[in-house]
């Protein structure tokens, strides 16, 4: 199998490292050589945060490159546009509506481009936009936004529903499985 | 059973495997993990040193009494661990001693992007350079075996594709190493010049059969893919041109980066026409080539800045990149930005507000450099506010001292600012000290010091008083502010920078996204209120935007720090309720 690439992008802190370690959990459960490239620490709060997921047969680099991936995750509405040239030419992106605002736009030093994911689509990109913050919001948490994204991604996937509520399970702490298995099954049902 | 592991983890796992009993370090991005998952184990002794200097010296003591130790830091870390480095070379070891070193090429979290390579070629110890979690777990085996083997303390060199990526990693028993009966060694350990002279001889021998070691080694491996283009690389490199070409191309993968060898390179350059070196930052192999005289292609194809991945190499080899599509309009920076409800940002506001000269030091508060706050004036190294507030009051006289400080966190004052406070108050200069005191070691992701009064396990332990230590060297005056009150922030900077005196200002409270501190309800804003002035903006907290010309506060965001109250002369934004 040609290895296949999913790039998850956020803004520090939205909780895409728990969502590429669940992903990456799942992947090597299926028996698949996988490689996740994370990033660490508090001094990405609040800043653009990328991370990688590759899985195949034999999987060497750990990041994707330009024009490489199958998928964009995105948990805010601009940062999908800012790596979209990471994308494969027929590939996906799945993005959170959520807007929130980078420090040039709230000192007034830039605008906030609203319209950049309409652009992309009329050039021909997939972009598959939801409201995960309300949706997350509805499942009993608005921090269940990276989980809400993952069951819409899941959509996407030839694995099973079931065992991705299975890596769910083991992936967040007791407390909040219930809240994320419903997260996850809302954005899966979107 | 394979497992799926941040490299970091897996080098805790060798540790583990390894028999290690002790491993002392001190936090630092992209090498922190690698202490955090070893303190998991209770079979190993794990601390935050309050320095790498200390670290590595306290896996010294260690060696020196027969366990095997470890200590891991960051590229920046091993310039303050040199010292004991160069050393340690001399001695060698009793028990092994493996120091891990993790870079940072394209600073993704780091003020320079130093190549740790050349620590290893000039303090003469070996080095070893793993290319994914499988093999940073075998090579801490590996390493552990030279040390002994060769007497030497061993150099991991990580980088932050490697530390902070997760690959599969087959798990092994742990081999247990008995704790020897320590015997008294004073040539070899007691480094004064008549016994150090003895042991240079050794160091030069060592290499030499360290090299001799390399030629044979497993850790440096020929995979043949044709004559046409043969490459020689390391590390992370080695995946991306494993991913470009597959097995199209001859690759020389080096495992062992230090000393390097000579005969497999002769070797594989005689079977290729034409050599390419890859290596990201400085072109060390490079030279080792050009001083054996072997004709190779490197940094006129490949730049020492930044990181690489497969489109550099694909562009290097003028390979065809895949397609690709991008929006035309641009899309702002989104640069990392000091939370909301940081307890740095009070502080700053004040500094930025009375354009007070800052120094600042190295820590999330580094992030105080940004608009809109502007309020730092340099950053250099770990400690260097503290010290070079002194240099620049001594050298700008009483003008400087009155309008003139520095910051520096909490932990970067225990690792090295106390210093350049012993050196405030005994060659008197009247400099005003901002601890930034957030009760914990932010940026490298929430670790415990010397001042937090828990240990790396979590459990109580001693806390250094602040204001007793900073007394204690001769500073009478240390006051103790809350940066979430503008008005005692306020107060105190100005008077302090008023007095004929050297002085401390403690800014206390605990980093608001400790497990501990509990959120307030958001606030809110009054729109029949707020006239849309933008004072609440110069605070620069993300959870604040304008929208519809009125002062908008995002509710995930906020925790209720009431710092935009107090700015708002409207009363416009109010208090939340649960």
């Amino acid at each position: 199998m040609e290895t296949k690439n999913v790039m998850i992008v956020g803004v520090g802190g939205q909780g895409s490292l728990l969502a590429s370690k669940l992903l990456g959990k799942l992947l090597t459960q299926e028996g698949y050589d996988v490689k996740v490239s994370e990033v660490h620490g508090m001094s990405q709060r609040g800043g653009s945060v990328v991370t990688y997921v590759r899985f195949g047969d034999r999987v060497y680099s750990p990041v994707i490159s330009k024009g490489e991936a199958d998928f964009i995750v995105s948990f805010e509405k601009i940062e999908a546009a800012r790596y979209a040239d990471t994308l494969k030419k027929d590939g996906k992106i799945i993005v959170n509506s959520q807007m929130i605002d980078p420090m040039p736009v709230i000192t007034g030093a830039a605008q906030y481009p609203e319209g950049v994911l309409d652009e992309l689509k009329a050039k021909g990109v997939f972009v598959d936009e939801l409201d995960a913050l309300s949706l997350a919001v509805e499942a009993g948490n608005p921090k269940s936004v990276n989980i809400v994204l993952m069951g819409r991604l899941a959509k996407y996937f030839d694995i099973p529903y079931d065992k991705w509520a299975e890596a769910i399970k083991v992936s967040v702490k007791p407390q909040f499985v219930d809240v994320n298995l419903k997260a996850f099954d809302l954005g899966y049902n979107y | 059973m394979k497992k799926l592991m941040l490299g970091n983890e897996a080098i805790a796992r060798g540790l583990y495997e390894a028999g290690v009993t002790l491993v002392s370090s001190y936090p630092g991005t992209p090498s922190t993990e690698i202490t955090e998952f070893a303190a998991k184990y209770d079979e190993i002794y794990c601390e935050w040193a309050p320095n790498e200097k200390v670290a590595t010296e306290v896996a010294f003591g260690a060696s020196l009494r027969g366990a095997r130790s470890a200590c891991a830091m960051k590229h920046v870390g091993l310039n303050v661990a040199a010292d004991p480095l160069f050393t340690l070379s001399y001695t060698g070891v009793n028990g092994g001693m493996v120091i891990f070193v993790a870079d940072d090429p394209a600073m993704h979290s780091s003020q320079n992007e130093q190549d740790s390579r050349h620590y290893a070629i000039a303090a003469k110890v070996p080095m070893l350079e793993p290319a994914d979690s499988a093999e940073a777990k075998d090579f801490v085996k590996a390493a552990f075996a030279i040390s002994e083997e060769f007497d030497t303390p061993v150099i991991i060199r990580m980088c932050t594709r490697i530390a902070h990526s997760q690959g599969a990693v087959e798990l092994c028993d742990r081999e247990e190493h008995a704790l020897p009966a320590y015997e008294k060694n004073p040539q070899k350990y007691i480094m004064a010049p008549a016994n150090a002279i003895r042991r240079h001889p050794f160091v030069e021998e060592r290499t030499r059969k360290l090299s001799a070691y390399g030629e044979t080694s497993p850790l440096n491996r020929v995979e043949y893919g044709g004559t046409e283009k043969g490459i020689i690389c390391s590390g992370t490199c080695y995946q991306y041109v494993k991913e470009v070409f597959g097995d199209s191309v001859s690759v020389l993968k080096l495992g062992l980066v230090n000393p390097l060898p000579v005969e497999i390179i002769r070797d594989f350059a005689s079977k290729v026409d034409t050599l390419y070196v890859i290596e990201e930052l400085d072109g060390i192999i490079e030279a080792h080539l050009n001083a054996l005289k072997i004709p190779c292609i490197g940094k006129e194809m490949f730049t020492p800045i930044g990181e690489y991945n497969q489109t550099t190499i694909r562009e290097a080899f003028g390979l065809p990149q895949p397609e690709s599509v991008s929006a035309d309009t641009p899309v702002p920076v989104r640069p990392p930005v000091m939370c909301a409800g940081c307890p740095h940002r009070g502080l700053f506001y004040t500094l930025s507000k009375h354009k007070i000269t800052c120094l600042g030091d190295i820590g999330c508060y580094t992030l105080g450099s940004a608009a809109p706050l502007f309020a730092l004036d340099s950053t250099l190294c770990m400690g260097a506010s503290v010290s070079g507030l002194h240099g620049f009051n001594k050298a700008g006289g009483k003008d400087s001292e009155s309008k003139t400080v520095c910051v520096i966190g909490d932990s970067t004052f225990m690792h090295s600012g106390v210093t350049g406070l012993i050196n405030i108050a005994y060659n008197a200069s009247n400099s005003t000290v901002i601890i930034l005191d957030n009760s914990i070691t932010g940026m490298t992701g929430h670790q415990q010091n010397p001042t937090t009064g828990y240990n790396i396990k979590g459990d109580p332990a001693l806390a250094v008083n602040l204001e007793a230590l900073c007394k204690s060297i001769g500073i009478e005056r240390v006051r103790v502010v809350d940066p979430y009150d503008l008005k005692q922030c306020e107060e105190a900077i100005l008077e302090e920078l008023s007095v004929d005196a050297p002085s401390v200002i403690i800014s206390r409270r605990p980093c608001m996204l400790l497990k501990y501190v509990k959120a307030k309800p958001p606030v809110k804003v009054n729109e029949d209120k707020c006239v849309g002035c933008k004072q609440c903006m110069k605070l620069g907290c993300p959870a604040i935007s304008m929208k519809n010309k009125k002062a908008h506060i995002d509710f995930t965001q906020c925790v209720g720090c009431d710092v935009c109250t107090q700015l708002c002369k409207l009363g416009a934004i109010e208090k939340g309720e649960r």
